[in-house]
């Protein structure tokens, strides 16, 4: 099968060498649980931490006569990830045995899909950037296709003095293997796919996409080539596990490569695995040392064979994805490009977003998630998920100012405050005297005592009436920010005699 | 009172629910005869005579209230490739040393449900791979036949060797047996029993051991046509544990046995009058389709021109369903492990201590049939001529046959250690040459004795039937049965 190569040599992306410019190829193979109640061909549970060898059926431990059932679940899942990714549904696909020995694989095989996969040609738009302009650029990515395999169980080397024990829980749980073609250029841009692989697959609901757990991993194809050349050889980076390392890994391996090759060395087409400590890559086995896995259709399942109204059941129920969500919160709310991927970037802040948007101004609500909670919770180093105040905490700051109870200074505070320590913002509005000054004869003693304590200041309004703004921000921070700025605004204005 | 051990299905079950004799009584009897046969037929690899006295007193007391199912009572053997919960189940293979499965086979579990009684597990090849009973981790099974006035032990064929010596021998009323291509109808042939391999799907292989996924069918072996219906009604059924089970009704097929074959249309393949086809095989032949004639059947020469790849192609895409569903076979969890040095040294030394010659043989040959570079020129040829087997088959049927009449094995019975068969592995294949396309087409196929051989040894003439159609067979296979005389061996042992 000839690859093509869908993108133009972009110098942004280039990583010099000694020799001039080199051109990074990669491609991902990511493994992603699907999110299912049960294994994908058997009942037992998916559950994560039960203790070694609860979560295994008779099935799972290749007991002799066993015979895989396919778990329709993991399948509407793989369907709703392939209309995620924009793909082609295959509504006939076909299970393979992939043979191999490993004490963790109890039948001696895994189930997978070779041949015929269950979901084809897709594509997902990532977002790169931002650069020193604070651009984004959006980059395609082709998906090859998605298949659904089994698991494999665990071996544990660290619990005897000369045996290995096997945890079998994991051993059949569904997983989807995505595969993208080589688009990808550079650490960022892979980097940038598989997150928003990861946001599509947490807005649809088939994998939680947990790579601490293990729930989504990362195999990474790289090779290096003059811009424009042929593509390299490759070798394939297996199973790394998060983010921030597969660009690492993406990095280090294009520099060892890029060494070699400078040196009149040849890259050796291997698989190689990640050190995190160490930060480079490092030979698991050499392609004379690959498997022949000698894949055959299982003959213990029939194709797998569905109709066009399932498919089209399940993409009427498919929930609103990143990139039209985006595009919505943009003709909706009237949000910039950029405001509005940092919302959809993920699920939950999507989720947060929308909830305090309701029956309120949307850039508003954007402006306070994004400068606000986004960056308190950076400070604090917490997610989303871990946020200490609610949409409707959030909400109440924002209708108080609305209210004209306070002023969006005030806000500020009452916003760190309820990040603090919690409580309702009303409350403690109420509870510290934080409610703004309306009382004009209050305000207006204090524009007075400004305007007659700098009289060259006066002079100089009077030429330049933008000088107004000084003495507005004077009177507020004499009123400890609890003056209504609008009404300050105005005296002033009227003291000074300009319009 | 009559031996109890030799009624058929039809008469135990009759007699049992007629109170003529309780489930015990037969039950005893069987297992009398079997302690008193065993060393000398080793039909047996494992006797259950606790658990089969208490089934049969369980079924006692239903009896006596005229309660119980269709098999109440009814004292069965069963071959040692159906897991049953918690008895020996190895396959007859010492890699399953000392394995005890915590489940039952849905075979079985219908049986039991039906209320019949187990009396132990049956001898067969190891892992159901071979024709004569031979490659069984528990040595050979002797059929119970021999040839007028000679002491020489035959092979009661195989794999299901111990079904059918059983069956025959008088060591149980009926068996259950496997047939992967030819596994139930080679061994009923050379004891002068009745063996149906039912359509693919018909039987469940839940908790059967498996050997090769899409051709592995389980059926009964038993004294008659009726016997051979009776069983294969509490035997199939649709099983959602088995994505190949068949979603299709389970007829009455006891009712369809005295149907005939009046207005049937029976087909002779001319492509199985092989080259060196022995005389007394082609005059069984002749005698069938005369029996076939005189019933009121017409009779057709047809031509299913993919036969001579069947067996060829059979020995492609089993082994290499083998190697695979062999796998598991590793040492790990269950079975013979071998110490190792390290876990590829444990993985050798386990497989090979633990697997007979011939497992290892079919093994070989599925792990080089599906290797990189051998799969297009190997396998996926073999799926083809499959389909074209297949194909065959099913021009015939819409052509109007009904039914297809061959011979069931190129010959009697041979003796153990037969030396040809040995020597050359393809010798002791040429065995399954009319039986293997049935396998490969999914189809069903009875095997009914049809006389005896110039040395007194008893031949069997096979039916195939279109899918899910096992009723043509039982009513054709009753009308050779009834032309022909039932078979019995002379004891000697």
């Amino acid at each position: 099968m000839a690859i093509v190569d869908s993108r133009t040599p972009d110098p942004k992306r280039f990583l010099s060498g000694a020799t001039g410019d080199w051109e990074i190829v990669v491609g991902m193979e990511v493994h992603a649980q699907v999110t299912s109640e049960s294994k994908l061909f058997s009942g037992a549970s998916t559950s994560f931490g039960s203790a070694p060898n609860d979560n295994v059926s008779l099935v799972d431990a290749a007991m002799p006569g066993m015979l895989p059932v396919i778990n329709q679940q993991c399948v509407r899942q793989a369907v709703r990830t392939g209309l995620g990714l924009k793909a082609q549904i295959n509504k006939r696909s076909v299970f393979d045995r992939k043979n191999y020995f490993y004490p963790d694989l109890p039948q001696g095989y895994q189930i997978s899909q070779f041949a015929h996969p269950i979901v084809g040609e897709g594509v997902v738009m990532v977002s790169v950037g931002p650069d020193r302009q604070g651009n984004f650029e959006e980059v395609e990515i082709g998906i090859e296709r998605l298949h659904l395999e089994q698991d494999a169980g665990k071996s544990m080397h660290d619990q005897h003095p000369t045996m290995s024990y096997v945890d079998l829980n994991r051993s059949g749980v569904g997983l989807m293997e995505i595969v993208s073609k080589p688009d990808l250029r550079s650490a960022d841009e892979a980097k940038a796919y598989l997150t928003k692989l990861r946001t599509i697959l947490r807005y649809l609901g088939t994998c939680d996409g947990n790579m601490d757990e293990g729930s989504m991993r990362a195999d990474v194809n790289v090779s290096v080539r003059k811009p424009g050349g042929d593509f390299g050889t490759r070798c394939e980076i297996k199973n790394v596990n998060s983010i921030r390392f597969v660009g690492q890994a993406i990095e280090s391996e294009a520099r060892r490569q890029i060494a070699i090759l400078e040196d009149g060395g040849q890259i050796d087409q291997e698989t190689r695995l990640f050190d995190p400590a160490k930060g480079e890559t490092r030979s698991m086995r050499s392609k004379e040392e690959a498997h022949d896995y000698r894949y055959f259709p299982d003959p213990d399942l029939l194709p797998l064979e569905f109709d066009d109204a399932f498919v089209e059941e399940l993409a009427t129920a498919l929930p609103e994805l990143p990139d039209d969500k985006k595009a919505r919160l943009m003709s909706e709310a009237g949000l910039s490009a950029y405001d509005a991927s940092i919302l959809v970037s993920e699920k939950a802040i999507a989720d947060y977003y929308e909830a305090l948007a309701k029956g309120r101004d949307g850039k508003q609500a954007a402006n306070w998630v994004i400068n606000d909670l986004l960056g308190a919770l950076n400070k604090a180093g917490q997610s989303i998920e871990e946020t200490p105040v609610s949409p409707d905490q959030l909400g109440q700051v924002i209708n108080l100012i609305k209210e004209g109870t306070i002023s969006g200074k005030i806000a500020k505070e009452l916003f760190e405050i309820v990040f603090a320590e919690g409580g309702e913002p009303r409350a403690i509005v109420e509870e510290r005297g934080m409610k703004q000054v309306t009382d004009t004869g209050a305000i207006e003693a204090e524009v007075d005592k400004v305007i007659a304590a700098n009289p060259d200041k006066v002079e100089q309004a009077r030429e330049k009436p933008s000088l107004a703004g000084w003495f507005v921000g004077q009177v507020m921070k004499a009123t400890g920010g609890k003056a209504n700025p609008q009404a300050v605004n105005q005296l002033v204005r009227e003291k000074l005699g300009i319009d | 009172m009559t031996d109890l051990t030799e009624l058929t299905l039809a008469e135990a079950r009759d007699g049992l629910a007629g109170k003529e004799f309780t489930s015990s009584e037969i039950t005893n009897a069987y297992l009398g005869a079997i302690d008193a046969a065993n060393s000398a037929l080793n039909a047996y690899v494992a006797i259950g005579h606790d658990k089969a006295r208490t089934m049969a007193k369980a079924s006692d007391e239903k009896l006596a209230k005229g309660q119980g199912g269709p098999l109440e009572g009814v004292p069965l053997g069963i071959k040692d490739l159906f897991a049953t919960e918690g008895d020996h189940t190895q396959a007859c293979s010492r890699i399953l040393d000392d394995f005890h499965p915590p489940y039952e086979s849905t075979v079985t579990a219908n049986l039991w449900a039906d209320g019949a009684v187990m009396l132990g597990k049956l001898n067969m090849d190891e892992f159901a791979m071979g024709s004569s009973n031979e490659t069984s981790g528990y040595g050979p099974v002797k059929n119970p036949w021999r040839a007028e006035g000679a002491t020489t032990d035959l092979v009661p064929g195989g794999s299901s060797g111990g079904s059918a010596t059983a069956v025959a021998a008088g060591l149980c009323v009926a068996a259950t047996a496997t047939d992967t291509g030819g596994s139930i109808r080679q061994p009923a042939a050379f004891t002068g029993t009745v063996g149906i391999k039912p359509t693919y799907g018909r039987c469940s292989r839940w908790g059967v051991v498996a050997f090769a996924s899409s051709l592995d069918q389980a059926g009964p072996v038993t004294r008659t046509v009726q016997d051979a219906a009776i069983m294969l009604k509490s035997m199939a059924s649709l099983d959602l544990k088995d994505s190949t089970s068949a979603d299709v009704p389970v007829p009455d097929f006891e009712a369809a046995v005295e149907r005939g074959v009046k207005g049937l249309t029976i087909g002779i393949p001319k492509e199985y009058r092989m080259d060196g086809m022995s005389d007394e095989i082609e005059s069984l032949w002749q005698d069938g389709i005369a029996m076939m004639k005189d019933a009121g059947a017409e009779i057709r020469d047809i031509s299913l021109p993919h036969t001579k790849y069947a067996l060829p192609a059979y020995y492609i895409v089993a082994p290499a369903e083998a190697s695979s569903n062999l796998a598991r076979y590793d040492g790990v969890r269950y079975g013979l492990r071998e110490t190792g040095k390290d876990i590829t040294d444990m993985y050798e030394k386990s497989r090979a201590a633990g697997f007979g010659d011939e497992v290892k043989r079919r093994i070989m040959i599925g792990t080089y049939v599906l290797s990189a570079g051998y799969y297009d020129a190997y396998y996926l040829r073999a799926q083809k001529v499959r389909t074209l087997i297949k194909r065959d088959f099913e021009t015939a049927f819409d052509e109007g046959v009904d039914a297809i009449l061959t011979p069931a094995t190129p010959s009697a019975a041979f003796p153990i250690g037969d030396n040809e068969r040995h020597v050359d592995p393809v010798a002791m294949y040429l065995n399954d040459i009319f039986t293997v396309t049935v396998n490969m087409a999914g189809l069903p196929g009875i095997a009914v004795p049809a006389g005896l051989n110039a040395q007194k040894l008893p031949l069997g003439l096979q039916l195939i039937g279109k899918p899910f159609d096992e009723e043509t067979l039982f009513a054709a296979g009753r009308v050779i049965e009834k032309a022909a005389g039932r078979f019995t061996p002379e004891r000697w042992w």
